[in-house]
């Protein structure tokens, strides 16, 4: 599997990224410039966490409209994977890849913690290394992930299984205690709908192995080398 | 032209911000003070003289990025340099 990984001035998780990707799949992603027209042949693009152009405007406003996000909405179409944590989650809806938007934090505060999640579906590129409706422990780093979509938009999304994961209680409940940031519906992770792009806002890549306290991250990698070799 | 551009956010919208704007104001004695949204203010000079190209110069820089049309509104007035 070779994966792209694109860098954004203020992207801080890319090499994050780089480092989980390279103890999965065995190779080196290629680090892409925000910049760059070209981006390389790849099995799946990630869209890493930070604070692309210091979150001007709207957090992931301006990433959306780099250069180099002409060429992954275009591969993103065409079906290739493409993985946004955090501010990548929020440049995938600023793009309109993903439906719906991230707004400020409920309490306006930027949140770093572990949270409880809920894996809705395993039978997904990203998930099928988990138990479907498994609680994992991934953190969250962030002050605009508060997911807000119109009723009609969350009925679709609803309707058609499009939830990756939910933020629950340690018994796996929707408990508003167990939101950190006010989403609508709990939603933590969005696919769209053919299932090739994923957004969420918790960070994977950051409990990926033991030494970080955990390794519930790692299986949307080891999920994704399996999916596409 | 000059292009004076607010983008507030549609009405059902929460808005934390607005929120505690307005707490502020009470904790400073402004009472009667309800509801507050809040929300951005863009200048642009458009080097366009024609009013109806400029009209649709605009929308098409708020629809395309200055404002997220799914919790954001726009409004704004053109002004002759």
């Amino acid at each position: 599997m070779k994966a792209a990984v694109v860098v954004f001035p203020g992207s801080n998780c890319d090499r994050d990224a780089k480092t989980v990707l390279t103890q999965v799949t065995g190779k080196a992603p290629a680090m892409v410039w925000h910049g760059d027209a070209e981006l390389p042949e790849a099995d799946l693009i990630v869209l890493p966490g930070g604070f692309s152009y210091g979150d001007y405007l709207r957090s992931g406003a301006m990433a959306a409209h780099s250069p180099i996000m002409r060429e992954v909405i275009a591969r993103a179409k065409a079906g290739t994977p493409v993985l946004g944590i955090c501010n990548g989650f929020q440049v995938l809806t600023e793009t309109g890849l993903l439906p719906g938007v991230l707004m400020r934090n409920r309490s306006l505060r930027f949140i770093c913690k572990d949270v409880r999640l809920k894996v809705e579906r395993n039978d997904t590129i990203y998930t099928r290394s988990y138990e479907a409706g498994e609680i994992v422990t991934i953190p969250i780093a962030h002050k605009d992930g508060n997911y807000f979509a119109d009723d009609e938009t969350l009925a679709r999304v609803e309707g058609e299984g499009l939830v990756a994961f939910r933020y629950v209680s340690e018994s796996g409940g929707l408990d508003d205690d167990a939101n950190p940031n006010g989403s609508q519906h709990n939603i933590a992770g969005l696919y769209n709908e053919r299932g090739n792009v994923l957004g969420m806002m918790p960070h994977p890549e950051r409990l990926a192995e033991p030494a970080l306290g955990g390794t519930d991250g790692a299986k949307i990698f080891t999920s994704l080398l399996e999916a596409l070799h | 032209m000059k292009a004076r551009i607010t983008i507030t956010l549609k009405p059902g919208v929460l808005d934390p911000q607005g929120k505690a704007i307005e707490g502020a104001l009470h904790a400073l004695g402004f009472g009667g003070v309800d509801d507050v949204r809040q929300g951005k203010y863009i200048e642009v000079e458009i080097g366009e003289s024609d009013p109806d190209r400029a009209k649709a110069e605009v929308e098409r820089m708020c629809e395309e990025l200055l404002a997220n049309t799914v919790i954001e509104n726009y409004s704004y007035e053109l002004e002759a340099a």
